[in-house]
């Protein structure tokens, strides 16, 4: 079993056209992790069936007993994010301002405070619109994804992935370069890169490549949008060969992104005789290097 | 020397865990004394954030000397080590802990900072 | 009256609404627009101006006092961030962690954290004739943009507490950036288009809108490119549409020249006219 996980900067690449894409060409011989929680795009396209989900708890919000509450008022005094108040002669904890420190919990003379793990979202397995299996979160509102939301996801999937017999798990990683990225690439085998040929492209590719320099990990890069600016998209291609990362090929702009994207359907369905020869040319030069 | 795995059980049967923060036991092997012992991680490993920093710490109060992973760790982690005496090991991830530590052994792993 | 527009996710149009808009009302009223997008600002591309003042903003991070430290270690224990590391005789803080609560400075026995100021960011602002225009940047590295939008926000109070109209333009999603930059609002805008994506991504905006007891609309940009799934879902939840602008290929071109829309498109005009009849309504 071979896990690859598909990375950009920030949105707007086509990351997730790409990541469909790529998916749907190996659909009968696939697992999908998505793990950019954030961004809703890729359930969307592959329409997983209703599933009941399974509570996922991370980080913590303080809750006063009010029966125990002396109103010293000492935990409002210290909160650093305004989120206690006086009401109705006890204090309270406005959740959605709490930003989970427990200080308050600490210095409490009463021990009136409690700290209980947070249910802030779901994570699912089910079966997608083209037949493979998905597996994907959905957060509460305000929750943030995290590492440890990303490294459930994965270890769902993986799981799956083997049981299902399944040779390629495909990762919709996180954006940005933090925690949640991190744990997008924990354990895979080889990393794809999706850019575009701009300068926001370019810098974004730069700050992927220390991730994967610091990770020792082989990558390849797509730039799309390829014709809209070919000056930047030649200073891509030279910091990729300088920094030996294998290019997949360039795609040119296409309405068929946001055509595709808006009405939930992948690129295949969208232009076959377009796309899949494209995409099956990509998969080829994946599979040679992993 | 003390020599730690990153890994996914408890015994020599184990498979290292690619992982560095998130890693859910931390295999402990002092080669003078040949004891294995297991070292339950998935408290910091059940953790949102700052899981890296937090193993880091738990394998330096384990004394480990020598660390042997997959992927090794993220800039948090890393940022940590730096300040440590161990040299990290990678590209073990997915093999067998035994098939590892002979890795490690006849000099065939890829080290990273020291 | 504070405005704040935003969206389910980014590529709605949030941005190319907020600075049209701001660059119109301008014409009869005091406004200043306020790009909190401070992860990746792109507000100054439309408007260009002059730089009228520029202010380094700080957070509080704790500095490790070796001299004063006792090494009990319970700092780690107290920090829910794992931003402190105890390595035998040393104590290391995370900055990139630290949410900034003061817990570990203020109970450490031997006062040993002491909090120090390190760089968050930049505000700077910007005029370009009658608008006011301010922009917050995060430095590169630091992943907690809610500080540095709390800190814009208090600039914005103290500077231009007098100015009729405050836009802000806040940071895509529905997470806790996007819910520092828009509770302070006294209405806000919902930027969407009418696709299954636009539809899922606004879905989300109203639940979050809702939940901060927050009275809004919505604005439908790219009108006509999908389906009216999004036009039934409003009528259902009786919320209110202030505008709709087109879907119009001149539209996509001007704005990716960079270029100012509603001085060159009559249907942007006129949904910006909307716009601003509306907000005098409520006023």
């Amino acid at each position: 079993m071979k896990e690859i996980v598909i990375l950009s900067g920030k949105g707007g690449t086509g990351k997730s056209s790409v990541c469909s894409a790529l998916a749907h060409i190996k659909k009968d011989n696939i697992l999908v992790a998505d793990c950019d929680v954030d961004a809703a795009d890729l359930h969307l396209i592959m329409a997983p069936e209703n599933v009941p989900g399974v509570d996922f708890y991370s980080g913590i919000i303080a809750e006063i007993d009010a029966e125990k509450c002396i109103a010293c008022g000492l935990c409002a005094q210290k909160c650093r994010f305004d989120a206690i108040s006086l009401y109705e002669g006890k204090y309270r904890v406005e959740p959605l301002d709490c930003e989970g420190c427990a200080y308050c919990h600490y210095i409490c003379p009463v021990e009136a405070i409690a700290i209980p793990q947070q249910n802030i979202g779901n994570y699912f397995q089910a079966e997608s619109r083209l037949g493979f299996t998905l597996v994907h979160a959905r957060l509460n509102i305000g929750a943030e994804n995290s590492g440890k939301l990303v490294a459930k996801v994965k270890s769902i999937a993986k799981e799956q992935c083997k049981k299902e017999g399944k040779d390629f798990m495909l990762v919709d990683g996180s954006p940005g370069i933090g925690c949640p990225v991190i744990s997008s690439l924990s354990g895979v085998d080889y990393v794809v890169l999706v850019t575009e040929a701009t300068y926001s492209g370019l810098s974004d590719l730069e700050r992927l490549w220390t991730l994967l320099d610091m990770f020792k990990l082989p990558g390849a890069c797509i730039v799309n949008k390829a014709d809209i600016n070919p000056s930047v998209a030649s200073e891509i291609r030279k910091f990729m060969q300088k920094k030996k990362i294998a290019d997949l090929g360039d795609i040119p702009y296409s309405e068929d992104f946001p055509k595709a994207i808006a009405m939930g359907r992948t690129l295949i369905e969208e232009n076959e005789t377009r796309w899949r020869p494209v995409f099956e040319k990509i998969w080829k030069a994946i599979e040679e290097k992993i | 020397m003390i020599v730690g795995f990153t890994s996914t059980g408890e015994g020599w049967d184990a498979k290292i865990d690619p992982r560095f923060g998130r890693t859910e036991f931390i295999l402990i092997y002092d080669e003078e004394k040949d004891e294995l012992k297991a070292v339950d991680n998935r408290e910091v490993s059940d953790m949102a954030h700052g899981v890296g920093p937090k193993t880091a710490q738990k394998i330096h109060e384990l004394g480990v000397q020598v660390l042997i992973t997959g992927n090794g760790p993220g800039g948090n982690a890393a940022e940590v080590l730096k300040n440590m005496n161990v040299k990290i090991y990678i590209k073990a991830g997915g093999m067998g802990i035994r098939e590892a530590y002979g890795t490690y052994k006849a000099n065939k792993l890829e080290s990273i900072g020291g | 009256m504070r405005l704040a527009i935003a969206s389910g996710k980014g590529g709605t149009g949030k941005t190319t609404l907020a600075v049209n808009l701001a660059l119109k009302a301008s014409g009869t009223m005091k406004t200043v627009l306020a790009d909190l997008d401070v992860e990746e600002p792109n507000g100054s591309i439309f408007i260009g101006g002059e730089t009228v003042d520029e202010k380094q903003v700080y957070r509080y991070t704790p500095a490790w006092n070796q001299k004063s430290c006792s090494l009990c270690g319970k700092c780690t224990s107290w920090c829910a961030y794992n931003a402190l590391i105890k390595l035998g005789e040393i104590i290391l803080v995370m900055p990139n962690l630290c949410h900034s609560c003061y817990a570990c400075s203020e109970l450490c026995p031997d006062g040993a954290l002491p909090m120090e100021a390190s760089p968050l960011g930049t505000i700077r602002h910007f005029s370009r004739g009658k608008l006011d225009f301010t922009e917050s940047k995060l430095n590169i590295g630091l992943e907690q943009a809610a500080p540095l939008i709390k800190q814009s926000l208090n600039y914005l109070d103290e500077n231009f507490k007098d100015h009729d109209l405050q836009i802000l333009d806040s940071p895509p999603g529905t997470a806790c950036s996007m819910m520092e930059a828009v509770r302070s609002a006294d209405y806000v805008i919902l930027v969407t288009e009418p696709t299954p994506f636009g539809l899922h991504d606004l879905k989300l905006a109203v639940e979050t809108v809702r939940q901060l007891e927050l009275p809004f609309a919505v604005v439908i940009n790219r009108d006509g490119i999908g389906n009216d799934e999004l036009d039934r879902y409003l009528k259902a939840e009786e919320i209110a549409v202030w505008a709709r602008i087109p879907h119009q290929r001149e539209i996509a071109e001007l704005y990716s020249r960079g270029e100012i829309l509603f001085d060159k498109v009559a249907a942007v005009d006129d949904a910006l006219s909307d716009i601003l009849q509306r907000l005098e309504g409520l006023s």
